[in-house]
């Protein structure tokens, strides 16, 4: 992705002309005042809401903290094996693994082709890119809402039975029974429906951004159009994007929470990480200790997958330059 | 290399538009059909979020699947916000005041200190980087117990400072900021300079006037996030009084008593806003989520 490697290189070059010319003119006092001025407000901020946050919630991770903020009871690390060898906790990682395992291929797969649709179209193009990003604007609550009170409704009045019941099949009750498991035809297709058209978007620019000489010359190679055009030249151009994609997809999956807690509110299955901590942390027992013991584990897992998310980025670009 | 980030990336229906000589538009009924198919299917919900909100519950429930309803029931506007049980204008209120504030608020301190790191020489702007890069490994969601913990010892449950003030300090925004202001032109700012006005002079005077399209974009992003949030809300507004538009929808759905049309009607006034906002500002939407979304 050209934006990606210029910001970055963009990114380099700033620092080197920075040390230089820092170098050159000792007497920046006046810009020395200058910048914290503009970075202190935020910087004091990001000290007070995101800094000591995290510390403060390493801190009580140690101590037995039912009700309270302030304990006194310390613990070791009490908190983290009852998180580890908590089932539920546990069984929360699970679900978001089986979640990103259904929701990360489907949604790539469908913004892509969205993408590729659009980009063809010869009328009402920015209509129908329209209608499809459209859903973006929808909050994730309102969407459970609908899929909950209207589309996947397990009565018989819901539109999904309505349709199947036009086919003679029996009501399905979508997400008040985990076996057979519907549910999560129910939490992936919320998800899908409100974020393919965002991807789309990213698939667009970078379709859009690959060169038409490109194209020009595989045809005159003798490249059929179609599947031959796309397998060598469109996918391979949108490496980048497509790694960007995955990944970005990974993360917001691990943050899922709006729709698992609207949609599967009174039910003890289908818990991902977050929903398995705020019922932790906020729930009757309002245990701050194992909250941020679980907090903490979760913070390292992502710290993760970010680095792992920046060696791919990394390499992504690589491929891309040479 | 820096100028490369000063075009927006990829406005991508109007460059297409702009370029006649693209590959794309050459498909051909099928294609159209297909796409008309895909519109349908993703218009349905909001097909049934305004049928249902229209409405009356025993056409909602009834045997037979009713496409429209016999009368359409405007009266179910009024109905939702004299119900007593959920302060829905109260909570759109609390919304539209959090989407503002959050906004204006991101917008000004992440701005100010994205461009103090990419503008302003220091001796040790890369240390301050990398300290709000750090920040960007963690997603604000999986800290929000920390979070919780510390509002709610600065004893800001359920007030407005409690929803605000903790999701001004966005490293990303800060992030985005940054690479956008390495970009911007340096012989305008130092033309201001040369005729004796601070950074902050020209900060006011010649940089933000001429990056309002990057604020445009920012902002529409930011106040949809903003708008949308869910669990921060949730965890801040424990009382009523305090609760957002989305919170209030999910309380809905956690109701004994379930009004069909109440709640498709709550739910249509809670996306409203965002349909406007998306219908007039899509042109900086799409741009600030080609700018977002792919992280740089």
């Amino acid at each position: 992705m050209p934006t990606t490697t210029s910001a970055r290189d963009a990114a380099k070059a700033h620092v080197a002309a920075g040390a230089t010319r820092a170098g050159r003119r000792p007497g920046v006092r006046g810009s020395t005042l200058s910048f914290w001025l503009f970075t202190g407000p935020f910087l004091t901020g990001l000290a007070v809401f995101v800094y000591i946050p995290i510390g403060w919630s390493a801190y009580l991770s140690f101590f037995e903290a039912r009700f309270t903020v302030t304990p006194s009871t310390f613990v070791g690390f009490d908190n983290y094996t009852y998180m580890l060898t908590n089932d539920r906790f546990t069984d929360s990682l699970v679900t978001f693994t089986v979640f990103a395992a259904f929701i990360v291929p489907v949604t790539w797969a469908l913004s892509l082709g969205l993408a590729l649709m659009v980009d063809r179209l010869r009328f009402m193009r920015a209509f129908f890119r329209s209608v499809f990003f459209l859903p973006t604007a929808v909050s994730f609550v309102a969407a459970s809402l609908i899929w909950k009170m209207s589309v996947f409704s397990g009565v018989r009045f819901g539109l999904a039975n309505t349709f199947l019941g036009w086919f003679g099949v029996e009501n399905i009750a979508w997400l008040a029974d985990p076996d057979p498991p519907w549910y999560w035809l129910v939490i992936v297709s919320v998800r899908l429906w409100l974020q393919a058209g965002f991807y789309m978007i990213l698939f667009l620019a970078a379709l859009q951004n690959i060169p038409p000489e490109l194209y020009e010359a595989a045809a005159i190679d003798g490249a059929k159009p179609g599947w031959q055009t796309f397998r060598h030249i469109t996918l391979p151009q949108l490496r980048a994007t497509s790694t960007a994609v995955v990944l970005l997809l990974l993360v917001a999956a691990y943050q899922a929470f709006d729709e698992f807690f609207n949609l599967l509110s009174k039910t003890t299955w289908g818990r991902p990480p977050l929903v398995e901590l705020y019922y932790t942390a906020l729930g009757e027992n309002q245990d701050y200790g194992a909250g941020s013991a679980g907090a903490v584990i979760l913070t390292v897992l992502i710290c993760g997958v970010t680095l792992v998310q920046g060696r791919f980025m990394g390499f992504g670009r690589n491929e891309d330059s040479r | 290399m820096t100028t490369t980030r000063t075009r927006p990336p990829a406005a991508a229906g109007s460059r297409a538009a702009r370029s006649p000589r693209r590959r794309g538009g050459r498909g051909g009924a099928g294609l159209h059909f297909a796409a008309a198919v895909s519109a349908l299917l993703f218009l349905v919900p909001f097909y049934l979020i305004l049928r249902n909100a229209l409405s009356t519950d025993a056409e909602i429930t009834g045997e037979d699947w009713q496409w429209l309803p016999a009368a359409v029931q405007w009266g179910n506007v009024t109905e939702l916000f004299d119900d007593p049980t959920v302060p829905f204008a109260r909570s759109l209120w609390n919304s539209a005041v959090v989407g503002v504030l959050h906004t204006v608020g991101t917008l000004l301190v992440c701005s100010l200190a994205g461009y103090g790191l990419a503008r302003i020489p220091y001796r040790h702007a890369n240390k301050v980087f990398y300290a709000v890069l750090v920040t960007l490994m963690v997603p604000t969601a999986v800290t929000f117990v920390p979070s919780f913990v510390l509002v709610s010892s600065l004893g800001w449950v359920s007030s407005l400072r409690g929803l605000v003030v903790p999701g001004l300090f966005s490293g990303f925004a800060c992030f985005l900021f940054r690479q956008y202001f390495l970009g911007f032109p340096r012989e305008l700012e130092e033309a201001a300079r040369v005729d004796g006005l601070s950074h902050w002079g020209a900060y006011w005077r010649i940089v933000v006037p001429n990056s309002l399209n990057f604020f445009a974009a920012i902002a529409t992003i930011t106040f949809i996030s903003g708008w949308n949030a869910f669990l921060w809300p949730l965890v801040i507004g424990q009382d009523q009084e305090a609760w957002t538009v989305q919170v209030a929808l999910s309380s809905y759905m956690t109701n004994q008593t379930v009004n069909f049309h109440l709640i498709f009607m709550a739910t249509a006034v809670s996306i409203l806003p965002l349909v406007l906002v998306f219908l007039f500002l899509q042109r900086w939407l799409v741009q600030g989520v080609a700018q977002t979304g792919i992280k740089g």
